[in-house]
């Protein structure tokens, strides 16, 4: 009987929460920027969500186990800044003050999915993961907000400065797809 | 709005998280601002691009195996304490089957009319028959069209600002419906006169769709949105204070 009452509840969390790995790995490996340690956030949170199941009244799986994951990600991030100083992104260095003398993306060609990965990795965390999260995942600003524990206002304005920040990056790395 | 207030519109507006509105505003913007037709067609570039990138990455096969095997393990070790939450979880089905059994029977199938109703109200962009988020405009205009009177609170600084009002047919009798709105949730507000006494806001979920239900004044107020629970339990809280 125990061992029935185990197993469906280990079968209901893997169904339920299993169910978002893919996205709980993507926005891991975008705030950590490599996979050795997006797989041990990954590891950590998923067990952390299942000691907390219980309290989990379900309304929405997939932002629940994403908080939990992005909230592991950053004590790790903040663990890490300690040992090696993370460098920060210069804004102005990336951020034209004036959005015309920035070139234009061309889109007749398909962004090189390894490009868009490493233009992502160039914006601080907080932007890596709105972008990973609404352009990456399709989650709706209300959603995110529950992720990131900010209000919708703040996920909006975030969202618009990374977008404008990766613009560039993408504008001034690829030459090739801009034109003038 | 001024042009830069508008400009950080263009954002929501692509992602379709403006509501009508400020969408139609922006709208009449971007048809006389080259500058900001011009950003928005870089936001839509950009994430549509992203979104074609296939940049999103994808659970290595062993992590899978390594977090379902440290599942199992945590699962044995957690088993013999296991029991407390279950028999509270075992206790609550109990209540709930109760509560089901012993409550009104056409409170169940209204819930069900109700949502359709809601539904119908969405599909058919009939939200408002009278379209104001002034109470003293909403509530007259029910006179001589039902035969009581509710409560329409101001809700705006509590943030639901009020959407309007519209005439209902429920449970075989006229009734109506107030919509106010949350974040761009609408949140209809079915009122019909019931019988009993007052009793405060009750919170439960039908096909996805959240519902409040509370009685005062010898009228049966019933919240429905696809907002979540609390935010709709925190409305029908306001609205009883």
């Amino acid at each position: 009987m125990i061992q029935f009452r185990r197993s469906s509840r280990l079968t209901e969390f893997e169904a339920r929460i299993l169910a978002h790995l893919d996205a709980a790995y993507s926005l891991a490996r975008f705030l950590m920027r490599n996979e050795h340690d997006a797989e041990d956030v990954v590891q950590e949170a998923t067990l952390r969500a299942f000691r907390f199941y219980e309290g989990f009244r379900g309304e929405n799986s997939r932002a629940w186990f994403l908080r939990v994951v992005r909230n592991t990600a950053y004590t790790a991030l903040k663990r890490m800044s300690h040992r090696e100083q993370e460098v920060e992104f210069d804004e102005e260095l990336h951020t034209a003050e004036d959005a015309s003398a920035v070139p234009a993306i061309r889109m007749d060609q398909e962004l090189d999915r390894q490009a868009v990965r490493e233009a992502i990795e160039e914006l601080p965390p907080e932007f890596r993961e709105v972008v990973a999260l609404r352009e990456l995942e399709g989650c709706a600003y209300k959603e995110i907000a529950d992720i990131a524990s900010v209000p919708v206002g703040t996920v909006m304005s975030r969202l618009a400065r990374a977008r404008r920040q990766l613009y560039s990056i993408l504008a001034a790395k690829f030459p090739e797809r801009t034109n003038t | 709005m001024t042009h830069d207030e508008l400009q950080d519109l263009i954002h929501p507006y692509v992602d379709g998280e403006l509501d009508i509105v400020n969408t139609r505003e922006l709208e009449k913007h971007l048809a006389d601002c080259p500058e900001c037709r011009a950003l928005e067609n870089r936001v839509r570039i950009l994430s549509a691009g992203l979104q074609q990138s296939g940049a999103a990455h994808h659970a290595p096969a062993r992590l899978r195996r390594s977090v379902r095997r440290a599942l199992r393990k945590e699962a044995q070790e957690s088993g013999s304490r296991l029991w407390i939450p279950l028999a509270v979880a075992a206790c609550a089905v109990v209540l709930v089957g109760l509560a089901i059994v012993r409550g009104p029977v056409s409170r169940r199938d209204i819930a069900d009319e109700l949502i359709a109703n809601h539904v119908r109200s969405l599909l058919a962009s009939h939200l408002v028959d009278v379209a104001s988020s002034n109470q003293h405009t909403v509530k007259p205009w029910f006179d001589g069209k039902v035969d009581f009177a509710p409560d329409v609170p101001d809700l705006a600084a509590e943030g639901f600002p009020l959407v309007g009002g519209r005439l209902e047919y429920l449970d075989n009798r006229t009734a109506l419906a107030l919509v106010y709105d949350r974040h761009k949730h609408p949140i209809n507000l079915f009122v019909l006169p019931g019988s009993g006494g007052d009793e405060s806001p009750a919170t439960s979920k039908r096909r996805g769709y959240n519902l409040v239900h509370w009685r005062r004044g010898g009228l049966d107020y019933w919240a429905v949105s696809d907002l979540n629970s609390l935010e709709l339990q925190q409305f029908g809280q306001h609205f009883t204070r």
